[in-house]
């Protein structure tokens, strides 16, 4: 006898590629929400100052880059108050970097679930961006703040900050889908995130303003996807003089979408096996 | 039970590798590992211009060989065999956690797959959120799990620790609370491993209940189990897998009996109530055995020297009224050599007041035997040995492993039977037979 397809919902076969895909991931957005509603029910649960943290880690890394960069190197600001200039680049950053180390720690964190039930695997890095857009949230609370003390009025330019969350979830997301199904493979992938979290704070414009950057480099500066991020950011928030150099810009996108779509890509082909090698 | 099939499953098999990394640092491949053999894979392939796997220790294993299943709609299948035998790896192929490396399955309907229980609890959470959590990762919709929150909360009886933390739940009340979300699942297929084996005897009975009604609602259940009594009182028809392969299938009943008879039963503990390999007036009956260790833990794993126990019980029937009874139990080999009948009068022991029912324990010390499997048989009879009560043959086994306190060399099956320890001496260098003064040539 030979299977009918056409007779049954759902063919298994090896290597088979589902057609369904696509469909099957938003059916099961339910178990989006919840892994990320738990996520975020146990952070802030099990550290009574989860909240405080939130606010805290950005607000020290600010004084510090703040010292450094303004104080002793004396980097130019624009007209901005240089406190103002770094902490709008490391709410994006801070978002990058925490989405990126979650979201490729997550498999491994969830391997009982991997090894235990079915679901599209790609539902697992994408919710625990979730806890990170909370944080994110929280210390822009802290940038209000912060704008008011130094009486800036934001203009139109804010309504496009989703847009900019969303492009930084997406930059977070493609190395974030490499490096989650690296390390369910090669275990040693885990110690690659933390030097490259330390690295690209100083390689991105966190710190200072990218027009720092000499004529001649800026074009190479831009392939680091962050570096179009915060510009985007800066000048959401901040207006006029912190200009976007588009062909860097665009650069950065390209990058952002080639990392995503590769990374989408590698882990849809690996992720048939992540339950035996888990 | 209607005659459309709802599981169809050809030729499937599951390929593993197993690594043997030199040096046996983790089970995880590292990157560096990786790059360290590709390296020499490179020049030994570039040397030798062949044989690449001989840096790379992978040993290729099928946990999963030529099965071929076809299930009908509201049918209850059990799944026997021993561990290792490849039923979950089956389990998680037809829930598509992992792919066939062979064979295609064809599916019809909603799967639920319960491969253990209370997976993605998380302790930081109160019972209510873990039940919302669980819920959603088997496949639960919000609106459903409200529907049947009350139900759950009453099933688990947890209603008064439903705000507590899981991690402040007894071990029993975290199990009921997990089997109470899957068991409110209702896909069309249920796929369910081993889940049954946790939790106090009382509750083990609610959940085979729940399973029954499960079962009776029409919808088709796969049904992983050790649990023999478990398995015929609930599956119509069952499979034995043995390395992968499914060796025999039909009627739950005649394939548990046929498993348990071939001694591939691997359970501590069987019960006896229904097993075929019997023989005897039946006027007393044995309910069930167990082999345990010098704690008096269920297993059957020994090494050589330990102290064996074997635990049984026995019940008469009604009418039955002698105050005495006589027992023995039989030791044979898996080869099915007889190696000793122990009587109950040899060892001094004998029931005088029997009064209806009786456990027994039987300490058999110092087993010193070859690494075997071994089978005992029970036996009750009259006092006067002259009528058979229930003479039950090879109902338990034990294993004899290699390995232990008394010899760490390799015992090979064929070099023996007994393991003795006899005490040797070196007698001086001029010593001559004890015999030789009185040495006599046979006269013939
Ligand atoms: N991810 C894996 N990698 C390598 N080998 C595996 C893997 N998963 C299972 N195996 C092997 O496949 C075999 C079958 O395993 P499986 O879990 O299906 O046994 P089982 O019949 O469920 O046993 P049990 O009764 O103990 O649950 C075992 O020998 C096991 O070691
Ligand atoms: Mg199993």
């Amino acid at each position: 006898m030979k299977l009918e397809s056409s007779e049954f919902d759902l063919v298994i076969e090896a290597g088979r590629t589902e057609r369904h895909y696509w469909m099957d991931l938003w059916r099961y957005r339910e178990l989006f929400y919840f892994l990320a509603w738990r996520d975020i029910l146990v952070r802030y649960k099990q550290t009574v100052i989860g909240i405080a943290w939130a606010l805290i880690r950005p607000v020290l890394a600010m004084l510090v880059l703040t010292v450094v960069f303004g104080k002793l190197a004396r980097l130019p600001s624009g007209d901005f108050p240089y406190p103002i200039l770094v902490f709008c680049g490391l709410l994006p950053w801070q978002f990058f970097s925490s989405s990126l180390s979650e979201s490729s720690n997550s498999l491994i964190a969830n391997s009982n679930l991997i090894s235990k039930v079915y679901f599209p695997r790609l539902v697992v890095p994408a919710s625990a961006v979730i806890t990170s857009l909370v944080d994110f949230l929280i210390a822009s609370g802290f940038l209000a703040v912060l704008m008011m003390w130094y009486q800036l009025v934001p203009d139109w330019r804010t309504v496009t900050l989703p847009l900019f969350i969303t492009i930084t979830f997406v930059a977070a997301i493609g190395p974030g889908m490499w490096l989650a199904a690296l390390n369910v493979k090669y275990r040693d992938f885990r110690y690659v995130v933390p030097f490259l979290v330390q690295f690209g704070l100083y390689f991105s414009p966190v710190g200072f303003s990218s027009s720092v950057v000499p004529d001649s480099w800026r074009l190479i500066y831009y392939l680091n996807p962050m570096a179009g991020v915060i510009d985007g950011f800066r000048w959401a928030i901040l207006g006029p003089p912190a200009a976007i150099f588009l062909p860097g810009f665009c650069i950065s996108m390209v990058m952002i979408v080639l990392l995503a779509v590769t990374g989408v890509w590698y882990f849809r082909s690996t992720e048939r096996a992540f339950a035996d090698v888990i | 039970m209607s005659t459309e099939v709802v599981i169809l499953a050809e030729n499937l098999g599951k390929r593993y590798f197993l690594t043997h990394r030199r040096g046996g640092r983790s089970q995880y491949t590292a990157l560096r590992d990786v790059i360290a053999d590709g390296v020499r894979n490179f020049f030994s392939a570039w040397l030798f211009s062949k044989d690449r796997s001989r840096w790379t220790d992978k040993e290729e294993f099928w946990a999963l060989r030529e099965v071929f299943l076809e299930v009908k709609k509201g049918e209850v299948i059990g799944i026997i065999g021993r561990n290792g035998a490849g039923k979950s790896t089956l389990l998680k192929i037809l829930s598509r956690i992992t792919e066939p490396t062979t064979g295609c399955v064809g599916l019809k309907g909603r799967v639920a797959s319960l491969l253990e229980v209370g997976t993605g609890f998380h302790p930081e959470l109160t019972g209510r959120e873990n039940i919302f959590l669980n819920g959603a990762i088997l496949g639960m919709t919000q609106a459903e799990i409200r529907k049947k929150f009350d139900e759950i909360v009453a099933f688990a009886e947890i209603e008064k620790f439903l705000d507590t933390p899981v991690k402040h739940y007894s071990s029993g009340m975290y199990m009921r609370l997990a089997f109470a979300v899957a068991a409110h699942l209702e896909p069309e297929i249920l796929v369910i491993d081993e889940v049954l084996a946790v939790g106090d005897a009382a509750f083990q009975k609610k959940c085979l209940g729940k399973m029954g009604d499960v079962a009776k609602e029409g919808r088709t259940v796969l049904f992983v189990s050790h649990n023999m009594a478990a398995v015929t009182q609930l599956c119509r028809n069952a499979i034995h897998l043995q390395n992968g392969r499914v060796v025999d299938s039909g009627p739950a009943a005649n394939v548990v009996n046929r498993y348990l008879a071939s001694g591939q039963s691997d359970a501590a503990t069987v019960d006896l109530r229904d097993f075929p390999t019997r023989t005897g007036s039946g006027t007393v009956r044995f309910e069930w055995g167990e082999m345990r260790g010098s704690e008096g833990e269920a297993r059957r794993d020994f090494s050589i020297g330990e102290d064996v126990i074997v635990a049984f019980r026995f019940q008469a029937g009604a009418g039955f009224h002698e105050r005495q009874v006589r027992l023995a139990i039989q030791l044979r080999t898996s080869d099915g050599i007889s190696l000793c009948n122990m009587a109950d009068m040899d060892s001094d022991f004998a029931i005088k007041d029997f009064c209806g029912a009786e456990t027994i324990s039987v300490r058999l010390p110092d087993v010193r035997l070859y690494p075997d499997t071994y089978y005992l048989s029970l036996w009750v009879g009259s006092i006067t040995n002259i009528d058979v009560y229930d003479w039950v043959r090879d109902c338990l086994s034990f294993e004899i492993v290699g390995g232990g306190q008394l010899t760490t060399r390799t015992l090979p099956r064929s070099a023996g039977l007994l393991f003795w320890t006899p005490t040797w001496t070196r007698l001086p260098a001029a010593s001559s037979p004890s015999t030789a003064r009185s040495f006599q040539v046979p006269t013939l």
